[in-house]
């Protein structure tokens, strides 16, 4: 009996040893990049434009492309993420046609993000003629990140109980004056929650907007939406394997790849904090 | 009052619009990967898909066979996949079934960050960190090889695996452990005899879906498999995918080219492998209702 205590204790302990092996490898990413790209950070680096190819200055271009891309993804997005959650949880009933929809959300989540770069290329930089551009890299992006805003407006949706709307149906509101003014003020952060995990995820994204927008060096900063943009995602991949002297510009390499993961786990952070607070705030 | 009903009737239809966007953007993406590659079957014909070199630029002749490629993807998902699953499924397991309240309420989040770090992140930090350290390991000529983008691909499957295991371990109804346990047996023959074995669907598709996020990862394998298009099934050699394929060479090709259409096939390809794998995997979850209806 005892020896098998002493077993069951042995199993254990590797049990939790191979599940801390996955934060210590975690921790380790994080730790190295932090390390050796805290150094590279200063106020240059920052603001300034790259020089030498990428091989000094700084990355402000690269930022700022950033930006606009996920300011354009969202700006898309959320709208029609938010609308479609609506409709599924507050007007679909179970038919075929709803089951169809989930379907295409889910099949939407799984297909790769190259190939989204793919489709990006054959519709909206070729077909219609946008061009390598902001316009074609939001576009593709913002069908990437659909399903993640339509899933965390769903929950939020769900999250809100039934009597808030029978009680402003029973005094004589519409059905849409009930999900207006019942419904989405409560469900409204959640929501927020599922558009800043896609926010995260558009930025530091690569692959789609490799073939729709991204450019490694632009002497200008973009004017319209028609024009190409540098990326932190790229710059980054650019400067580790296509730069000619990859191995003298490690710092700007950690240093891009410090600010690029900052920027997307703190968003991430943002949103599970938000998940909390909303939680605390709204127990029905 | 039909004015009203009037409005109703345009708001739902114009939210049953932006619903069915997701089935017209699944649509598009079939069509335009189609509509681009379609012009290779006439020329260079369909016949040349099926060779084995992939070598598209030459001034001799140009090969277009994915099978290399498809090769290629298969090693590096096949090796990561059996990287990924004991550390998924038994994490999954621990988080669930053994961790305290207070640990579970740590490890979650801190492994959701995994899932969350950018693939470029990941390739680079694989690029500087892990190649070197698999080549003084196994005394190879070069780190970019097959195992090294199958580690990091790991490390990408396992929140995957790991949380859609622990949703499948918890759904297991209790009387299940109650009855073993009362039987005498103990914690742990109840978990690996009894919960386990009944959350196993569950934690298939997990496994499945993890799959799938391997095969389409794009820039960590670009970035640390080394990129030579052979057939091979030896994990210490350099191989191509067909993700990195996509990526790497589509900014040098004319738009129309045969090369251009080729690459398409790739997505095609690509494409229908995850597609369904996906589709296996939510069908096991959605009959053991772990996902709406």
């Amino acid at each position: 009996m005892n020896s098998k205590r002493t077993g069951e204790k042995v199993i254990y302990w590797l049990m939790r040893g191979i599940t801390y092996l996955v934060v210590v490898f975690i921790a380790y990413i994080l730790i190295d990049i932090l390390i050796h790209g805290l150094p590279a950070i200063s106020w240059e680096f920052i603001t300034g434009d790259p020089e030498k190819s990428g091989a000094e200055g700084g990355i402000f271009p690269a930022i700022l492309g950033t930006l606009f891309l996920v300011i354009g993804t969202i700006v898309v997005a959320l709208p029609l993420g938010m609308f479609s959650a609506i409709y599924l949880t507050e007007y679909a009933r179970q038919s075929k046609f709803t089951q169809t929809i989930r379907m295409a959300i889910v099949t939407l989540a799984g297909v790769p993000s190259i190939v989204f770069g793919l489709f990006g290329l054959g519709l909206f930089v070729v077909a219609l003629d946008f061009g390598a551009s902001i316009l074609a890299g939001s576009l593709t992006l913002a069908c990437m990140i659909l399903p993640t805003i339509i899933v965390a407006s769903e929950e939020a949706l769900k999250a809100v109980p039934k009597y808030m709307r029978e009680g402003s149906l029973a005094l004589g509101a519409t059905k849409w004056e009930t999900i207006y003014k019942n419904v989405l003020p409560y469900a409204l952060p959640g929501m927020l929650t599922g558009a800043i995990l896609g926010i995260g995820r558009a930025a530091g994204e690569t692959a789609p907007i490799l073939l729709t927008a991204a450019a490694f060096f632009l002497p200008e900063l973009p004017s319209s939406v028609y024009d190409q943009v540098m990326a932190l995602p790229y710059h980054l991949y650019i400067l580790a394997t296509q730069h000619p002297e990859a191995q003298k510009i490690l710092p700007m390499q950690y240093g891009t790849a410090l600010v690029l993961l900052f920027l997307v786990i703190g968003l991430n952070f943002v949103a599970i904090i938000l998940r909390i607070k909303v939680r605390k705030k709204y127990k029905w | 009052m039909n004015k009203q009903r009037l409005k109703a009737k345009i708001i739902k239809y114009f939210l049953q619009s932006c619903g069915s966007l997701s089935i017209i953007i699944v649509l598009l993406i079939f069509l335009f990967l189609f509509k681009e590659a379609f012009p290779f079957i006439g020329s260079p014909g369909i016949g040349e898909l099926f060779h084995n070199i992939w070598n598209p630029v030459s001034f001799q002749k140009e090969e277009f066979g994915l099978v290399p490629l498809i090769t290629g993807s298969v090693l590096v998902t096949i090796l990561a996949t059996v990287i990924a699953i004991p550390f998924g499924i038994i994490g999954a397991v621990y988080i669930s079934e053994v961790a305290s309240a207070k640990e579970r309420e740590f490890l979650k989040p801190f492994i959701e960050i995994l899932a969350g770090i950018p693939s470029v992140v990941l390739g680079f930090f694989g690029l500087i960190v892990i190649a070197p350290f698999i080549k003084d390991l196994f005394g190879l000529n070069t780190g970019l090889t097959a195992l090294t983008g199958a580690v990091l691909l790991a490390f990408m499957a396992i929140p995957t695996i790991m949380s859609i295991s622990e949703d499948a371990i918890k759904s297991v109804p209790a009387a299940y452990k109650e009855a073993s346990l009362a039987l005498g047996a103990s914690k742990l023959e109840t978990i690996w005899k009894v919960v386990v074995p009944a959350a196993l669907s569950g934690i298939v598709a997990s496994v499945m879906l993890g799959m799938g996020r391997v095969v389409g990862e794009t820039m960590t394998v670009m970035m640390v498999t080394g990129n030579a298009p052979v057939i091979s099934m030896n994990p210490f050699t350099s191989v191509r995918t067909m993700t990195a394929t996509i990526a790497a060479e589509m900014g040098e090709v004319t738009i129309g080219s045969d090369h251009y259409m080729a690459l398409f096939w790739v997505g095609i390809v690509l494409m229908l492998m995850t597609f369904s794998l996906n589709l296996i995997s939510y069908r096991v979850l959605k009959k053991y209702g772990m996902i709406d209806k």
